[in-house]
């Protein structure tokens, strides 16, 4: 019985893989997007390279970075990622891959945006409904440019009533909220095509170039810490820049839909 | 609106009743009769919801008997961790509980009630401190246990060592009542009476031990921080469960949680069965 039971406390503490570990901080839209499923087999075949994805905010991503929790980050907010070089926490800021942002909403379209001519337009439209609005409210990449486009349409989102609701959470969590609420929402294209619970929404409005949402990657300063793996986060980015990464990002689809488009720049 | 409603059937008193439903009045047809008002489910929103945890039986059916891999594997690494978990915070949770039964001192009645309050320590607080703690920039940052099991075992040892520990002084309190004049009597020391009280109160511990698994193992606010949820790493049964309702795959996530249910009754069982409690002629 002793026997058996040691025997079970030592299956359960076996561990196994040999390959290099690095730790990456990426943003939950990357994630929901379904693409680091394609990249990362395709990573530990070339390089035997095991990532950790942390997936979390951007603006918590940055933090991971900042404490140097992490090796690398990739996110997609612009200022953000050049502040956070300029702060001395990342070594340089380098640019993989775009998508953009979609206004999702009932298909009803209460608020009437499928016509607007632009996305400030859409939000002064759904404003004037005062329509439900889930707002991703935990400083990511997402909600940042959501807040941007609405300075844009001349509102501050931190006056709206409760029509706006700020629910502090990931993407897929907020098109859940969306979705039971029948709100609109703002969502990156990946995150929206690879949800599985679209209950009444819709993809109601895109195609401004104020949604346009680039991906960025940025190894953290290896001057953090003596625990920072700044050479494979150097390989890795060498990986993500090539020609096979780029093969699957552009190769990746739903539904016949491509999701991301490679713009890394050869160095 | 429902208010005017209520006001143009001639029946005022319904108004102050019907404050308390307005909130789920998108899911309720209502009609009046006479003086009562009847609340009738909207058909379609029920089966549709009993549909979705039908699925979420399904699916938890199909990845236990295709020994899904994944599953198998995620669900080692949460028993793993909390099993761990458990042993330490016993080792440290029981001999407490009984010392201060058995001991009197100044500040035990302080000691108690602070332990009683600890029970209710929200994890996400103390997912929050052990992380800062094991950051790379915090004081224990240079072990680099951040994002490991280990980072979670930790924060599930302090989670559950008060429960234990409180509902081990619990029973142990009354043992001590019962023992207290005999092993006076045969001068025993303290050591042997605590070991005593241990020996002979270890169904009642188990039960504590079982408590403490019972809460580290449904537990995903604080192993999501310390943890990070990284795939084939940290990613248990409960952080995989908050991931799959991210990505609005209901059904899976609501199959992973039938699987975390049945797993944690399995291991009282199993643990009831290893003690041999419940047997008859024993207690």
């Amino acid at each position: 019985m002793i026997r058996s039971f040691s025997a079970l406390i030592l299956a359960l503490w076996a561990t196994g893989s040999t390959a290099e570990e690095m730790r990456l901080a990426v943003t939950t839209s990357f994630d929901s997007s379904g693409l680091a499923d394609v990249l990362l087999p395709a990573i530990k075949e070339d390089l035997d390279l095991d990532v950790q994805l942390l997936v979390v905010g951007t603006g918590q991503a940055l933090r991971l970075g900042e404490a140097g929790d992490v090796d690398a980050v990739l996110v997609h907010s612009k200022a953000a990622e050049e502040a956070f070089v300029a702060a001395g926490h990342g070594t340089h800021r380098r640019e993989i891959m775009y998508n953009d942002f979609v206004l999702i909403g009932p298909a009803t379209d209460t608020a009437g945006i499928a016509d607007a001519a632009s996305a400030a337009d859409a939000l002064q439209r759904i404003e004037t409904a005062q329509s439900l609005f889930v707002s991703r409210g935990d400083d990511s990449g997402t909600h940042k440019a959501e807040l941007t486009v609405w300075a844009q349409a001349g509102f501050d989102a931190s006056t709206f009533d409760s029509w706006y609701r700020s629910v502090g959470a990931g993407m897929g969590q907020a098109l859940n909220t969306a979705a039971a609420m029948d709100a609109y929402v703002l969502s990156d294209r990946a995150s929206w095509l690879n949800f599985a619970n679209k209950a009444e929404l819709a993809l109601l409005y895109s195609g401004d170039p104020a949604l346009f949402n680039q991906y960025a990657y940025l190894p953290v300063a290896p001057a953090k810490n003596e625990n920072v793996r700044n050479d494979l986060a150097m390989v890795l980015e060498a990986w993500l820049t090539g020609p096979r990464a780029e093969a699957l990002i552009n190769g990746y689809a739903i539904n016949g839909e491509t999701l991301f488009v490679f713009n890394a720049q050869p160095k | 609106m429902l208010q005017t409603f209520f006001e143009q059937t001639g029946h005022p008193e319904l108004v102050i009743l019907s404050a308390q439903w307005t909130l789920d009045i998108d899911w309720l047809l209502y009609f009046t009769r006479k003086d009562r008002i009847v609340f009738v489910p909207q058909q379609s929103k029920c089966t549709a919801s009993m549909i979705e945890i039908l699925e979420g039986l399904k699916a938890a059916f199909w990845l236990v008997i295709t020994f899904d891999a994944e599953l198998w594997e995620i669900s080692l690494r949460s028993l793993r961790v909390t099993l761990t978990a458990l042993l330490i915070a016993s080792a440290i949770a029981i001999p407490l509980g009984t010392y201060l039964a058995v001991q009197r001192f100044r500040f035990r009645r302080f000691v108690i009630s602070l332990i009683n309050a600890l029970m209710g320590l929200p994890p996400v607080v103390v997912g929050l401190v052990v992380y800062i703690l094991l950051s790379r920039t915090g004081p224990f940052g240079v072990l680099d246990l951040l994002f490991t099991p280990t980072a979670m075992i930790i924060a599930q040892v302090i989670i559950i060592t008060p429960v234990i520990a409180s509902i081990a002084h619990q029973s142990m309190r009354e043992l001590w009542a019962e023992y207290h004049d005999l092993l006076i009597s045969l001068n025993t020391s303290k050591r042997q009476r605590i070991l005593t009280l241990i020996w002979d109160g270890r169904r009642n511990l188990l039960t504590a031990a079982l408590a403490g698994f019972g809460r580290a193992i449904g537990e995903v606010g604080a192993i999501m921080i310390v943890g990070g949820n990284i795939d084939h790493v940290t990613r248990v049964l409960t952080t995989a469960i908050a991931l799959e309702t991210g990505k609005g795959d209901f059904a899976l996530a609501l199959g992973l949680g039938f699987v975390l249910i049945g797993l944690a009754i399995l291991v009282n069982l199993a643990i009831h069965t290893l003690s041999q409690t419940e047997r008859e002629g024993r207690w």
